[in-house]
């Protein structure tokens, strides 16, 4: 609870702070101080430290893994504020705004981890949205960005529209929002309850573009301003995973071999299309869109295994995946040009930022002694263990073989290709920075059993 | 009142709803997609209503559910009007065929 009303309070704060100060360093400031104060507030939560106690009638549910997933999440936003927030000022001069629609998003991911009724989804899931659908249009002045915002609108508003008529059968057929009861008597399927479901599946497909819904993604991601695309793709993104993990966990009864199955194939596409359309890209950013499709798929694995390994799995590959977007993202910031010919012989002019870029990349290929090794491996296992899906697995492994290519592609052009090396002004605490988060990828990639058995002491205490 | 049966008023949502989907994915004009969103909206909105008044009649779960939805589409519709509008700026159009940009 701590996590949902402080983050609210700040998104009212930071839209104070515009009206009263046009200093943006002092914008940032409060932004960052408030967040860490957010995040030390939710660890608190954790420990057993409620500082509210209100009563949610049994709609939200603070169980430790949503609780967990708050605490990656909200470091994460941490690290991106810190690296990212300066360049935020570019997109536009509501700089506090910005920051506020930001604290919103966060409200919204801290009830989607936490819901135990239908209504706190939707309410979730819509708090989410809307403050995104403005950030993607926040440059306002920039054709694509309105067009991505626009694309992105119509897509999420439709996919609402899907998600709540999928929540009105299920209503229909149960008689009641509460998780507890759609999950105990949904050991036979009725037609009603089979469309419900599958209508929320394709929804919450929608959100984390998994692959046949996935149109939107590389348009929106495309489109929006650089800064914002790198929180949709991450922090927001990984959000949906935790959602759609939590509403069918164990909604499936007497038919979770049929789901299975589906699941399965959704993320077999998800995989294949993902990494394949990634490989004909021109565009840094448009290739990290498709990725973030790619890397999607992998992080489904979770729901098609759907047990204990697989849950800490997805904690473990959010923190993975975030880091090393978020840094790749604020490397690509500093560019003016987004193509792989804009990377050539960046090695040479900024060494600090090359070397920190192919760090993030491997983590991202999966390339071991990085964290991003040990997330794929985790999903993988999970997938073995659960022993009915072998053939997914063989297809994850091929697509992170394909997924080296386009990711070695901008090593490559960094390190073994001449070009003109672009003016790029970094300062000294930017780069003191992204020497950390690179660390901390592959400290996490060389001891992952530090921060599993760090999940274990709390899932199992 | 219970002379009109539960599937009469489900095919009126039902039916809403999916032409909402239609004229989401065949107009080409920005106010009537927004307008189609509604529709879909709306016949949740009603199936939610009568899901409430024939099958659960002691609570009120699907009636307060249908007012979360009213005020969220609120909410979505003033977003997306200000999404036209600025595209309306840019492009002197609301035509979705005009807004272009970005070819895959």
């Amino acid at each position: 609870m701590n996590a949902i009303v402080i983050s609210a309070v700040l998104g009212v704060v930071m839209m104070f702070c515009g009206v009263f100060t046009n200093s943006k360093p002092a914008v940032r400031f409060v932004a960052i101080i408030g967040l860490l104060g957010l995040l030390i507030a939710n660890v608190l939560d954790m420990g057993g430290y409620h500082f509210f106690n209100v009563n949610v009638n049994g709609m939200l549910a603070f169980d430790i893994f949503g609780l967990l997933f708050n605490t990656i999440a909200f470091a994460a936003t941490w690290i991106y504020f810190l690296l990212s927030g300066r360049d935020m000022e570019r997109v536009g001069v509501n700089l506090a705004e910005y920051f506020a629609l930001i604290f919103f998003v966060l409200c919204g991911i801290a009830i989607v981890s936490a819901f135990n009724s239908l209504l706190m989804l939707f309410l979730g899931i819509e708090i989410i949205s809307i403050p995104l659908y403005i950030l993607t249009g926040s440059d306002k002045r920039n054709l694509k960005s309105n067009e991505a915002a626009l694309k992105y609108f119509l897509m999420g508003a439709f996919s609402t529209g899907i998600m709540l008529m999928g929540i009105t059968l299920l209503y229909g057929a149960k008689g009641s929002f509460n998780m507890e009861v759609i999950r105990s008597g949904t050991t036979t399927l009725t037609p009603m309850l089979a469309a419900g479901l599958l209508l929320l599946l394709f929804a919450m497909s929608f959100k984390v573009s998994a692959v046949p819904f996935h149109f939107w993604t590389p348009d929106a991601y495309d489109g929006a301003p650089t800064v914002f695309t790198s929180f949709m793709a991450t922090i927001v993104k990984v959000a949906g995973f935790i959602a759609f993990i939590r509403l069918f966990e164990g909604c499936f009864g007497e038919v979770h071999k049929q789901w299975q199955l589906l699941a399965a194939i959704i993320t077999a596409a998800t995989l294949f299309i993902g990494n394949i359309t990634a490989v004909f890209q021109q565009s840094v950013k448009r290739m990290l869109s498709y990725s973030s499709i790619a890397q999607a798929g992998f992080m489904l694995f979770a729901l098609v295994a759907m047990n204990e390994t697989a849950k800490e799995g997805l904690i473990f590959y959010a923190a993975a995946y975030s880091l090393a977007t978020i840094g790749i993202f604020a490397v690509l910031l500093k560019m003016k040009d987004y193509t792989f010919e804009g990377f050539n012989g960046l090695a040479k002019r900024q060494p600090v930022l090359a070397a920190t870029n192919t760090i993030f990349l491997l983590s991202l290929a999966g390339i071991p002694a990085t964290a991003g090794f040990w997330a794929k491996f985790y999903m993988l296992s999970a997938a073995i263990n659960n022993g009915n899906v072998m053939w997914l697995v063989i297809v994850g492994v091929l697509c992170a073989a394909v997924s080296v290519y386009y990711y070695f592609r901008v090593i490559q052009a960094m390190y073994f290709k001449d070009g003109e090396p672009q003016e790029i002004e970094t300062s000294r605490g930017f780069k003191g920075l992204l020497i950390v988060i690179a660390a901390v990828v592959v400290l996490l990639g060389i001891f992952p059993h530090w921060l599993i058995n760090q999940l274990y002491s709390f899932f199992y205490l | 009142m219970s002379s009109i049966p539960l599937t009469h008023i489900l095919f009126v949502s039902t039916a809403l709803f999916f032409i909402g989907v239609y004229g989401l994915f065949t107009r080409r004009n920005l106010i009537t997609m927004l307008m189609a969103i509604e529709l879909m909206l709306n016949s949740v909105n009603i199936n939610f209503v009568a899901f409430n008044k024939y099958l659960y009649p002691h609570t009120l779960n699907g009636v307060f559910f249908s007012l979360f939805i009213i005020t969220v589409a609120a909410a979505e519709a003033a977003v997306a009007i200000a999404i036209i509008i600025n595209l309306y700026r840019n492009h002197r159009s609301i035509d979705v065929e005009d807004a272009q940009e970005m070819k895959y």
